[in-house]
């Protein structure tokens, strides 16, 4: 432990701590606007500044660790003159657009400014006015707003090891820029949307789809469905103040009614659907390559549910796409049942349909536009929502989002399994597979307490499992006595290390599931500002009581899905699946080169 | 040149001299000497700067002393004539100074109680700097022989320690502290880094050292190399100092060749390589953080401190950084002592400060003089007086330097009597400046050098030197707030405390020091008429006529 003095109380902390975390746990806040907890403290935007005893000039308190009898001071009237001084700068640097900004009411600089009195900035704007970036579905950026934290500088290079956002020209001239280009599309971009979510005012957001759905709704001759994925359900509330992993499936499902959506459907349906294709599609590889042999039969397989990790994976390493499960995400499995069994189901033309998202990711609005999403005949979900669209969309309807009753969902596609809510998080999507993989396999559960497989279960960057089989059904025995190793990444830094390991021969899986974002998509680009660690873990916690409340915790126990087979697919891997549900990919490396 | 002959012409070949001809005028020299049938007895040698910058090609006569300058092609028959022919001066192109003879070089003046003479510069303008013979020739490496075998790294660390030779940079840190650290450091390897990023406005002695005596360089970073166990030494230098680079580059193939650089060195079993790194010409990356992100090819702009590079420096191994300057001193205190050093300069500074002087004076150029010399010293006595106008202001140090008045000449140029008045030494340059000079319009012109260099990281630097800038500009069009001046005083002040390097740290000083000089000046700029937009809503309430 050290000892010191913070604002004349002393104070004892564990060695290693910083000024900025010693004092938040001692009830003095030290405002910030460039930190960002467990991922960046590059100690830059000099708001944090405090006054240490002895020190010539003012320390950055996110960075400098605490000694043995420093004396700090978080707001003498040299830190508070300083730290105004800062502000004004950033201030006179920054669009005075708080009315009309996307942030509105949720910007951090808004915040310290408020918190500190500003009311005169005695800096004239010297800013030259540069273009809007909205060249890509997902992401809009407006580079007039950007305080040059570079929070979304460290997401893009070092959490996703993507490298898109780099600080271009230097001084007053520095802009965040995408490679040498000035637009998104001009550089490599996943869309995964992770520098949205850390951005701290309005210059980095998803693009505002609301108005189309609106537009949707307001017409007559429209029968618009909406689906959310399961991520949702455990963040939605903490737009509306709840705490997070504050479970709001049923105040959701009541509240898309009230918005005038015809059916309130759930992405989980096609989450089950899409664990009976991938389970099938990996047991049918692993008997190719065991038992006949086969050597074009790509493995490990990968999971193929995260857009922004297939996007990866065709920049960064194509040589994958045999590897990778020619299953749709579950959002595009959903679109395209949606707009051909279930429009048959209800008398109606797909091309009346419209298919809404409510997604917890930015790169789901880059997927829905790919070419290949269109084979129901027409677009196969036509607009996709984040989180955060969603609880604007609410706030706009005047919506009391809080006080609302729980509602059910609509049948059939809004019917689903606790194998499914699973989807939300790093692990889920493994941890559903294996649940009916090994069912169909042996005839027995998978032998984990509660059905959890706890070793690939947490935020750990990659985690591993390998399950011995034993006891087969006949028609699986050559996989008697076999170990399955299995592999889970979430965040794109991840991936790499895992894929480099598994490139370079030093690791071997059957299965790797990947998700693009830090904890899967609870922690999406489109989830609610700002993702801690401590808040992925409080959405996961909720997402598996989710999971455990339910009656069916495996997907093909889904009884709506049973019907859908019966009815309309026939089988998993069918003619009927693999036209509808399955898609390809394509080498964007050497596109770009 | 310690052969027959009768006399030496030593044509100084330097980044500045080149680009008045001075390659060609060397040539000529030696043409017109064989027609002249006098190649036997005059030999024409290259050699670094001698000395004075704003007289073309300058050239030196050995051992008579006497300099000319503004040589040019059609004085070359004229001259040869007249001089080594008839035997007297040239006078048309005659200079107002003289070579430092070998006899100077330690002289001890009784005046100011100190010796004086040349410790960095005694090889610049004497020795063909693109010949390792001449460098040893006049004592080279003899040093670094003498202490591979006889001493420990400890007692060099403990001499340089001894001697009080403090960094040459600008900061000013205790050179032997510095080494030490990175000595105690366990990890490997280690490196030597020789900072060769000058980029103060007005300062050019690293290049003028580097281009007059490069081994000399070399010889000091191998001595720092055994002193803190390290076998790698890198010279970070500016990309535009392609002559620096040249000879650099030559002398480090010469010393390889001869086994005085390179594996087992004087087969002490102490090896040292040196390369070299270009940088792209940015200021910021002379701040030892910054250049080592430059070095490692990333985006040149400071880290965090700490940790320190002494424990985490280059490729996050231990690394000491020194400047140029501070590495040329370090032969020479080896070889003669720290005793002998401290008989140079102040108790508190001793040795020498090289300093490149430019300006309203007659004589700019680079000087090598006694550390505490007064400033009116300088510029009456060894920059030969103002050349028009009346002295008005200096700014020592580079653009990040201080703004001194005429009340401020009899400061002594050391580092403590700066730091007394709250003033840094800076890096070695000196702008004088006479009457004619606007203190605003010469304050808007610091700032924008600023603006530019600022790497953008850190919010204070990048928006408050913008901001400076305006705030000076609009004085300079008399359209200044009427608080214009204190806005400035608290910007600079804040700016100090809060920037995350010393680059937005140091604007305090040019800005701080001109407002405190000549703050009257300064406000002519402001209209005590003119407020904020902001106030301006505030108070223009309209007044509303009821009737």
């Amino acid at each position: 432990m050290v000892n010191f003095t913070l604002n004349n109380m002393a104070v004892s902390v564990p060695e290693g701590t910083t000024i900025l975390k010693a004092a938040r746990q001692n009830g003095i806040n030290i405002p910030t606007l460039c930190y960002l907890e467990d991922v960046q403290e590059p100690g830059s935007c000099r708001v944090c500044v405090v006054e240490v005893e002895g020190a010539k000039t003012l320390q950055p308190s996110c960075v400098t660790k605490v000694t043995e009898g420093m004396k700090v001071r978080t707001n003498s009237k040299k830190v508070r003159d300083a730290r105004k001084m800062v502000l004004e700068l950033i201030l006179s640097d920054h669009p005075w657009e708080c009315n009309t900004c996307d942030r509105n009411g949720d910007c951090e600089l808004q915040k310290l400014a408020e918190e500190h009195g500003i009311r005169e900035v005695r800096f004239t704007s010297v800013k030259e006015r540069l273009p809007l970036d909205e060249s890509t579905p997902g992401i809009i950026r407006d580079p007039n707003k950007c305080i040059l934290c570079r929070r979304c500088v460290t997401v893009c290079q070092e959490v996703q090891g993507v490298g898109t956002l780099a600080p271009r020209a230097r001084g007053f001239d520095t802009v965040i820029a995408p490679g040498q280009g000035d637009m998104l599309s001009d550089a490599v971009c996943v869309q995964c949307g992770q520098c949205a979510a850390v951005c701290p005012v309005g210059a980095i957001s998803e693009k505002d789809d609301i108005d189309k759905v609106w537009e949707a709704i307001d017409d007559p001759d429209k029968f618009v469905v909406v689906q959310t994925a399961p991520a949702i359900r455990a963040a939605l509330g903490e737009c509306f103040g709840l705490e997070p992993g504050t479970l709001i499936k049923g105040k959701m499902t009541a509240a898309l009614r009230m918005l005038g959506f015809d059916k309130v459907f759930d992405t989980n349906f096609a989450a089950d659907l899409t664990i009976l294709e991938e389970g099938t599609e990996l047991l049918t590889r692993l008997k190719k390559a065991l038992v006949e042999k086969d050597k074009n039969i790509a493995l490990p397989m990968f999971t193929s549910c995260s857009p922004g990790w297939i996007n990866y994976m065709e920049y960064f390493y194509p040589e994958l796409i045999p590897n990778i499960s020619t299953c749709k995400s579950p959002q595009q499995m959903f679109g395209v049942v949606a707009k051909t069994y279930f429009a048959e189901k209800v008398g109606k033309k797909k091309e009346d349909i419209v298919v809404v998202s409510i997604m917890p990711c930015t790169a789901k609005k880059y997927e829905c536009n790919r070419d290949e999403m269109n084979d129901s005949g027409v677009k196969d979900v036509d607009y996709v929502l984040t989180t955060r669209e969603l609880g604007k969309f609410i706030k706009q309807a005047g919506i009391d989002f809080v006080n609302l009753p729980d509602e059910e969902m609509d049948a059939p596609l809004g019917i689903s399994t606790g194998a499914a809510d699973i989807f939300a998080n790093t692990g889920g999507v493994m941890e559903a597979a294996l649940r009916t993989a090994y069912e169909i396999v042996t005839g027995r559960e998978i032998p984990f307490n509660k059905l959890h497989i706890t070793p690939i279960q947490g935020l750990d960057g990659v985690k591993e499992a390998s399950l011995k089989i034993d006891g087969t059904k006949k028609e699986w025995s050559f996989l008697e006595g076999a170990t399955v190793n299995v592999a889970v990444a979430h965040g794109l830094g991840n991936a790499k290390k895992i894929i480099e390991k598994i490139l370079s021969g030093e690791k071997q899986y059957h299965f790797i599931e990947i998700m693009a974002c830090p904890g899967g998509c609870i922690g999406g680009g489109g989830q609610p500002r700002m993702t801690t660690d401590e808040i992925r873990k409080a959405r996961i916690q909720a997402i598996y009581k989710e999971d455990e409340g339910r009656e069916y915790r495996k997907s093909h126990e889904n009884p709506a899905l049973k019907v859908l087979y019966e009815e309309f697919l026939g089988k998993p891997l069918g003619e009927r699946s693999h036209h509808l549900l399955h898609t390809k990919y394509f080498n964007k490396k050497d596109e770009d080169a | 040149m310690l052969n027959k002959n009768m006399a030496h012409i030593l044509v100084g070949i330097d980044g500045n001299t080149i680009l008045s001809g001075s390659r060609k005028i060397k040539t000529d020299l030696i043409t017109e000497l064989n027609k002249q049938g006098l190649s036997e007895q005059i030999s024409v040698i290259e050699t670094g700067s001698i000395g004075p910058i704003n007289q073309g090609v300058v050239i030196g006569i050995y051992p008579t002393g006497e300099m000319y300058g503004n040589l040019v092609e059609e004085d070359i028959p004229g001259f040869i004539q007249e001089r080594f022919i008839k035997g007297r001066p040239y006078k048309k192109l005659l200079l107002n100074e003289s070579l430092p003879s070998d006899l100077e070089l330690e002289k001890y003046d009784s005046r100011k109680h100190q010796y004086i003479g040349r410790i960095v510069l005694d090889n610049c303008g004497r020795i063909n700097p693109e010949s390792i013979e001449e460098y040893i020739g006049v004592g080279g490496y003899e040093v670094l022989g003498k202490v591979l075998k006889e001493n420990t790294p400890d007692e060099i660390i403990q001499t340089i320690k001894d001697s009080g030779l403090r960094g040459r940079g600008g900061a000013g840190f205790p050179t032997g502290l510095k080494w030490s650290f990175t000595a105690q450091e366990k990890g490997s390897p280690k490196y030597v880094i020789c900072n060769a990023d000058e980029g103060e406005p007005g300062t050019f002695k690293d290049r003028l050292i580097m281009e007059g005596d490069p081994h000399k360089i070399l010889e000091g970073m191998a001595i720092c190399g055994y002193a803190i166990g390290a076998n790698f030494g890198y010279i970070y230098i500016r990309g535009e100092y392609k002559l620096c680079i040249q000879r650099l580059k030559k002398a480090i193939e010469d010393a390889e060749e001869l086994g005085l650089l390179g594996k087992n060195i004087f087969n002490s079993g102490f090896d040292f390589q040196i390369e070299i790194k270009i940088g792209a010409g940015s200021y910021v990356c002379g701040e030892e953080t910054a250049l080592l992100s430059s070095m490692e090819g990333f985006r040149g702009e400071p880290k965090l401190k700490p940790p320190y590079p002494a424990e985490s420096g280059f490729l996050s191994k231990p690394t000491n950084v020194n400047n140029v300057e501070t590495l040329a001193n370090i032969a020479p205190i080896i070889l003669k002592g720290s005793d002998w050093f401290k008989k140079h300069g102040t108790k508190d500074s001793p040795g020498t400060k090289v300093y490149t002087i430019l300006g309203h004076i007659n004589r700019p150029g680079l000087i090598e003089v006694p550390m505490g010399v007064t400033l009116r010293e300088i510029v009456y006595d060894y920059a030969g007086g103002m050349s028009t106008g009346q002295f008005k202001m200096a700014q020592i140090g580079g653009t990040a330097g201080d703004v001194l008045s005429e009340k401020m000449m009899d400061i002594h140029l050391d580092y403590k009597s700066l730091q007394e008045l709250d003033h840094n030494l800076g890096s070695g340059a000196l702008l004088i400046m006479n009457d004619s000079v606007s203190v605003t319009s010469f304050m808007k012109w610091c700032m924008k050098f600023y603006v530019h260099e600022s790497c953008g990281r850190c919010s204070a630097c990048r928006i408050g030197t913008r901001q400076l800038y305006e705030s000076f500009k609009r004085l300079e069009q008399n359209e200044g707030y009427y608080d214009e001046l204190t806005n400035i005083k608290e910007l600079a002040k804040n700016l100090h405390l809060v920037s995350f390097c010393p680059l937005g740290q140091s604007i305090s000083s040019p800005v701080l020091s001109a407002l405190k000089y000549f703050e009257e000046e300064l406000s002519e700029g402001v209209d005590i008429k003119k407020i904020h937009q902001s106030s301006e809503k505030k108070s223009n309430n309209k007044t509303y006529n009821y009737s």
